[in-house]
C-alpha cells in the first residue's frame, strides 16, 4: 500500500500536525518508504495467532478506587503556557 | 589519587568507602571534565550546584560509616527521565522549558541509594533515533574516532549522550532507555556496557513515554559489574507503573564471576545476514569460542521470525508513539504556537515543536491506527509479535540459557552519513536488538573487540525473562576475555 498526497494531508490533520505544501511530497516519499518496508509482513501466515496484548504474563494489579494523591494545583499548572486561577486557558472552542 | 574520572563505578565505590577519596572530589573531577568536553554535546544541562550538594551529603554519611549502596557515585541522567525541579526536555523543542514537579521512580531510587546527579544527557528526540542526530540540541560527537581520521562519529542512539558521557569519562555511569536498541546499540558503538532489562523490571513512571509496551529503563556504564550495581538500584516494583513486575530484585553483582560451565548458549542462524561484514562474523565466532572455553555449550538455534521483527516494530512503535505524543497539545505544558482556533493552535504547536523524525513517526502511527488500516497493519504486527516471542520461548524450552548475537551490524558511522533520503537505512541499525524489545526479554551489549578502523564492536546476549543474572555472568566472561577497553584519549579537552 502507498499513500498519495491527499492521504498525507489527511493523516497530518488526524495527527494535528500542520504541513506546508513544500513538505507534502517529501513526507509522501518518506512514509511510502516505511510502508514499503513493512509490506513484507503480508507474507507471514498469522492464521489462528493471537495478537500480543501483554508483554509479560501478569495479572493487572487492582486497588481501591480512592484518592491517593493530589492537592497541588499550583504544580499541575506550573508548566502550562497560559493559565488563570488554576485553569488551563485555550482559544475559544464554541462560537 | 590520580585522575578520579578513570575509575570504574565499582572502583570509585570501594575507594569512597575506604575514604581514599571523597564524593566531593569525584563530583568536582567530573564537573571539570564535563566543562572541557562541551564540544561533544553529551550533556544538555549541567547541574553543578545539585551535584556538589548531593556529594556533600554523601561525604557526611561516609564519614559516619553509613554509606548507602551508591553513596557518592556521580551519574548522568538521560533527559528522558523527569527530575524534580530540573529541566527535562526529551531533547525536544516541544518540552524546551519543561520543569517537572516530580521525580521519576528510577532516578528517585538512585538518589535514595546515595548517587549524585551531574546533569542531564542528550538523546534522540523522544528517543526516536539510532544516532542521536534527531536531538533538538544537535548531535552528540562520539569520543571515538577512526584511526588516522578526525571525522566526527555518532555515539549511537537514542541514548547517545549516555554512551558518549560514559566513554568520555564524564560520569561513572548513566541512565538510559531502550525501545528498540537504544541502550545496547550506543553501548556497542562506544565500547561501553549497557543492559536492557526484562520488560517490567524497572518502573517506567516519570520517564517520557515513547512506545509503552517496548520502553524499558536501564544503565550504561564502563563494565559489566558497574551495570549490575546500577541495575540493582534502578529495578523494582512500583505501584505507579501497572506493568512493573512485583518480583524481588536480586543482588546482581553476586552473579559476576559465577561459573557458566554447562550453560547452553544459542547461536541463532537467522542472525547470520547476507552481506554481514566479515569482522562482525569473526567477532561473533570469537565470542562463542570464549564462552565455550569457559565451559558453556554452544548450540545452533532457530528464531524463524527474526526478519519480521524490525518491520513489525515500525508499526507497533509508531502506533504507540502517536497515542503517547497526543498529550503535547500546547495546553497543559510545553510549547504553544497561537492559532485562530484550538485546532490550528494544536497543529501549529506540534508542527513547530516536533522535529522531522518525530513528525514522521507520529504520522505513520496515525495512519496504521486509522479506520480501515488498523487490522491490516496494527493487529497483524501484534500477531507477528506473538510469533517472535514464541520463537524465543521454543528455544528456551530446549534448555538454552541465553542467546549470543552481534550487537550491531557495523561499527559507529559518521555524523550525517545515514538516513538522509530513506529513513529505513537508519532503522536497520536495530536489526539485532529490536527482537528483544518485541519479546520483552533482557539483553546486554558488551564490548568484544575492535573494527579494522579501531572502533569498538560489541556482542549481545539475550536472556530468559527476569534472568538478568545469567546475562551478567556470561557477559563478564566475554569482558574478561576481550580485555579492558582502552578508552580514547581526551582529544576534545
Amino acid at each position: 500500500m502507498s499513500v498519495d498526497q491527499a492521504t498525507v494531508r489527511r493523516i497530518a490533520h488526524l495527527a494535528r500536525i500542520a504541513v506546508t505544501d513544500e513538505e507534502v511530497p517529501h513526507l509522501q516519499g518518506e512514509l511510502n518508504a516505511i510502508l514499503a518496508f513493512v509490506e513484507q509482513l503480508a507474507e507471514v501466515d498469522v492464521t489462528g495467532v493471537e495478537p500480543m496484548t501483554s508483554v509479560t504474563p501478569m495479572m493487572m494489579k487492582k486497588r481501591q478506587d480512592e484518592v491517593t494523591d493530589g492537592g497541588y494545583a499550583e504544580i499541575i499548572v506550573g508548566n502550562a503556557p497560559l493559565t488563570e486561577d488554576h485553569y488551563f486557558v485555550v482559544p475559544k472552542v464554541v462560537e | 589519587m590520580s585522575d578520579l574520572t578513570n575509575l570504574t563505578l565499582a572502583e570509585a565505590r570501594d575507594a569512597l568507602v575506604r575514604r581514599e577519596t571523597s564524593a566531593t572530589d569525584i563530583a568536582k573531577a567530573f564537573l571539570a571534565a564535563m566543562e572541557k568536553a562541551r564540544p561533544l554535546n553529551a550533556y544538555v544541562l549541567e547541574t553543578p550546584e545539585q551535584a556538589l550538594a548531593m556529594a556533600a551529603q554523601s561525604d557526611e554519611r561516609l564519614a559516619r560509616g553509613e554509606a548507602r549502596p551508591l553513596e557518592g557515585i556521580a551519574l548522568g541522567v538521560k533527559d528522558l527521565y523527569a527530575t524534580k525541579g530540573v529541566r527535562t526536555t526529551a531533547s525536544s523543542k516541544i518540552l524546551a522549558n519543561f520543569v517537572p514537579g516530580y521525580e521519576s521512580t528510577v532516578t528517585s531510587q538512585l538518589w535514595r541509594d546515595g548517587a549524585v546527579m551531574l546533569g542531564k544527557l542528550n538523546n534522540d528526540e523522544f528517543a526516536m533515533g539510532s544516532s542521536n542526530e534527531t536531538s533538538a540540541f544537535g548531535p552528540v560527537q562520539s569520543p571515538w574516532r577512526r584511526e588516522g581520521s578526525n571525522a566526527a562519529l555518532v555515539p549511537g542512539g537514542s541514548s547517545g549522550g549516555s554512551s558518549a558521557a560514559v566513554a568520555a569519562r564524564l560520569c561513572l555511569g548513566a541512565t538510559a532507555t531502550d525501545t528498540g536498541g537504544s541502550i545496547r546499540q550506543p553501548a556497542a558503538f562506544t565500547g561501553t556496557v549497557g543492559i536492557k532489562p526484562t520488560y517490567g523490571r524497572c518502573s517506567r513512571w516519570g520517564i517520557v513515554a515513547f512506545a509503552s509496551s517496548l520502553d524499558q529503563a536501564g544503565p550504561i556504564a564502563r563494565t559489566v559489574r558497574d551495570n549490575a550495581i546500577l541495575l540493582r538500584s534502578m529495578a523494582g516494583h512500583d505501584p505507579k507503573d501497572t506493568t512493573s513486575a512485583d518480583l524481588p530484585v536480586p543482588d546482581y553483582e553476586a552473579a559476576i564471576g559465577r561459573s557458566v560451565k554447562g550453560m547452553r548458549i544459542g547461536i541463532p542462524k537467522e542472525y547470520r545476514l547476507a552481506g554481514m561484514p566479515a569482522e562482525i562474523e569473526a567477532l561473533w565466532d570469537k565470542g562463542a569460542k570464549w564462552l565455550r572455553d569457559a565451559g558453556a555449550e554452544i548450540v545452533e538455534v532457530s528464531l524463524p521470525h527474526t526478519k519480521y521483527a524490525l518491520p513489525a516494530y515500525y508499526i507497533v512503535a509508531p502506533a504507540e508513539a502517536s497515542s503517547n505524543l497526543a498529550r503535547y497539545d500546547g495546553v497543559r505544558y510545553g510549547l504553544r504556537e497561537p492559532g485562530r482556533d484550538i485546532v490550528e493552535m494544536y497543529e501549529k504547536t506540534r508542527a513547530a515543536g516536533f522535529g522531522a523524525e518525530v513528525r514522521r513517526r507520529v504520522m505513520i502511527g496515525t495512519y496504521v491506527l486509522s479506520a480501515g488500516y488498523y487490522d491490516a497493519y496494527y493487529v497483524r504486527a501484534q500477531k507477528i509479535r506473538t510469533l517472535i516471542k514464541r520463537d524465543f520461548e521454543n528455544v528456551y524450552a530446549q534448555g538454552v540459557h541465553a542467546i549470543l548475537t552481534p550487537a550491531t551490524p557495523s561499527a559507529a558511522f559518521g555524523i550525517g552519513e545515514k538516513g538522509g533520503e530513506d529513513p529505513v537505512e537508519m532503522y536497520l541499525n536495530d536489526i539485532f536488538t529490536v527482537t528483544v524489545n518485541m519479546a520483552g526479554l533482557p539483553g546486554i551489549a558488551v564490548p568484544a573487540g575492535r573494527s579494522s578502523e579501531g572502533l569498538p564492536l560489541g556482542l549481545q546476549l539475550i536472556g530468559r525473562a527476569f534472568d538478568e543474572e545469567t546475562l551478567f555472568s556470561l557477559s563478564e566472561v566475554i569482558e574478561q576475555a576481550a580485555g579492558r577497553v582502552e578508552l580514547p584519549q581526551a582529544w576534545w579537552a
